[in-house]
């Protein structure tokens, strides 16, 4: 059986077949632009890839002045939140093949913040209404003991806003947002609300005051752009919803 | 009260007593909703489906609602429930659109005017509505006043 053997010639690697997609970037340098102008990129992929590495691929081969931010690539440092065919999503987090790829797929930076450079925004005002929350626990000295007790139930009252990665995808969808930078958004109530709603927090008075204000959850127009956006899964229009009612029983 | 010192001055002032109008607002929006969709509902199945249905409405058919206690209660409770629940609506479009802060005065003030004089117009008319005037021509009146 010796000729059988001689016979089979070691298998040469597959060929991973890939294909070609087109992005269309919406650029903007300071430096040269005025206004934004798009800007279109064949990219040669495989179907594991997402965008962040069709991004990558652009960068490091075609266009290394294509400026965007990222940091783990993998969905939970919420670096590189943008506009992909309209929708806010984690370029870390979408798979090319699941886009259309017979269309250009275009790419843009987040609405609602001050656009700094090609895909990049200044998220400062974005920070500030998530400071403004107090995004701490607030609790005096513990009870006697040394820890302070919760319960499974008591926790998973607030599991699902303890998922934020403050990517802003939601605040950056909201249409209030957008026309009114004044609005806190949803990050920064999601976040509250993770606090608001912990029973190891006496803090939550102050935040359910800040956010009876003008600008707090009242301007919530419960389109739930923000749920649709976030890369998380949370019910961000549901958190909303429940300060809401925690400010109108006056506790949460 | 604050256990800890917030580590930074707030950016925005926080608001110090007073009626917090976004949130009555908010609460208003919702209460005359469900109201209005009753209110709304009820009306459009008398007048367009019981009895004769549509064919009813004419000046006696408004003329005896309009003198019905009853329907002057439901009438002016759905005319001063619609007018501001749309006017607070167009007011929250209007702060959420219009940047610039004249165009905003002048948007805000046109709705709160417009809605002032729309529920004086019709509270007048609900309360003062009279089909056969006292002293007023015969030939003016509708045919059903000689009965009266």
């Amino acid at each position: 059986m010796s000729t059988a053997v001689a016979d089979k010639k070691p298998a040469a690697a597959e060929e991973i077949p890939t294909f070609t997609a087109t992005l269309i970037i919406r650029r903007f340098d300071p430096d040269v632009d005025e206004e934004p102008r798009w800007e279109d990129f064949d990219v040669e992929l495989y179907a594991t890839d997402r965008v962040l590495d069709a991004l990558h691929k652009i960068k490091w081969e075609q266009d290394g002045s294509l400026t965007f931010r990222r940091s783990c690539a993998h969905g939970i440092c919420g670096s590189d939140a943008m506009r992909i065919n309209g929708r806010n999503r984690l370029a870390c987090k979408t798979l090319i093949k699941d886009l259309d790829i017979t269309k250009p797929i275009y790419v843009e930076a987040i609405k609602g913040l001050p656009l700094e450079k090609d895909l990049i925004v200044d998220m400062e005002p974005f920070f500030d209404s998530y400071k403004e929350i107090n995004p701490f626990l607030m609790a005096g000295a513990t009870k006697g003991g040394k820890e302070r007790k919760q319960s499974p139930v008591e926790r998973a009252r607030f599991d699902d806003t303890t998922k934020c990665i403050l990517c802003a995808a939601c605040t950056s969808s909201c249409p209030v947002f957008w026309t009114d930078g004044q609005y806190f958004g949803p990050a920064a109530i999601v976040n509250a609300h993770r606090f608001i709603f912990d029973s190891r927090d006496e803090g939550s008075q102050v935040r359910l005051d800040i956010l009876n204000d003008k600008e707090g959850v009242w301007r919530c127009r419960t389109t739930f752009n923000c749920t649709d956006a976030c890369p998380r899964g949370i019910q961000v229009t549901q958190a909303i919803a429940e300060v809401k009612q925690a400010i109108i029983k006056g506790k949460p | 009260m604050s256990l800890i010192e917030a580590p930074r001055t707030p950016t925005r002032g926080r608001r110090t007593g007073g009626i917090n109008w976004e949130k009555w607002g908010w609460i208003y929006m919702r209460a005359s909703g469900v109201v209005l969709v009753v209110l709304i509902f009820g009306h459009l199945l008398v007048n367009m489906f019981l009895g004769e249905g549509v064919k009813a409405i004419d000046f006696a058919f408004v003329g005896g609602k309009l003198s019905d206690p009853f329907w002057q209660v439901w009438d002016g409770l759905m005319l001063w429930l619609a007018l501001i629940h749309g006017a607070n609506g167009m007011r929250t479009i209007v702060n959420d659109y219009a940047t610039n802060p004249k165009v905003r005065t002048v948007l805000l003030a046109g709705i709160a005017v417009s809605t002032i004089i729309l529920i004086a117009l019709g509270t007048l008319v609900i309360t003062t509505f009279d089909p056969c005037p006292a002293g007023a021509d015969p030939a003016l009146l509708a045919s059903f006043c000689e009965a009266l």
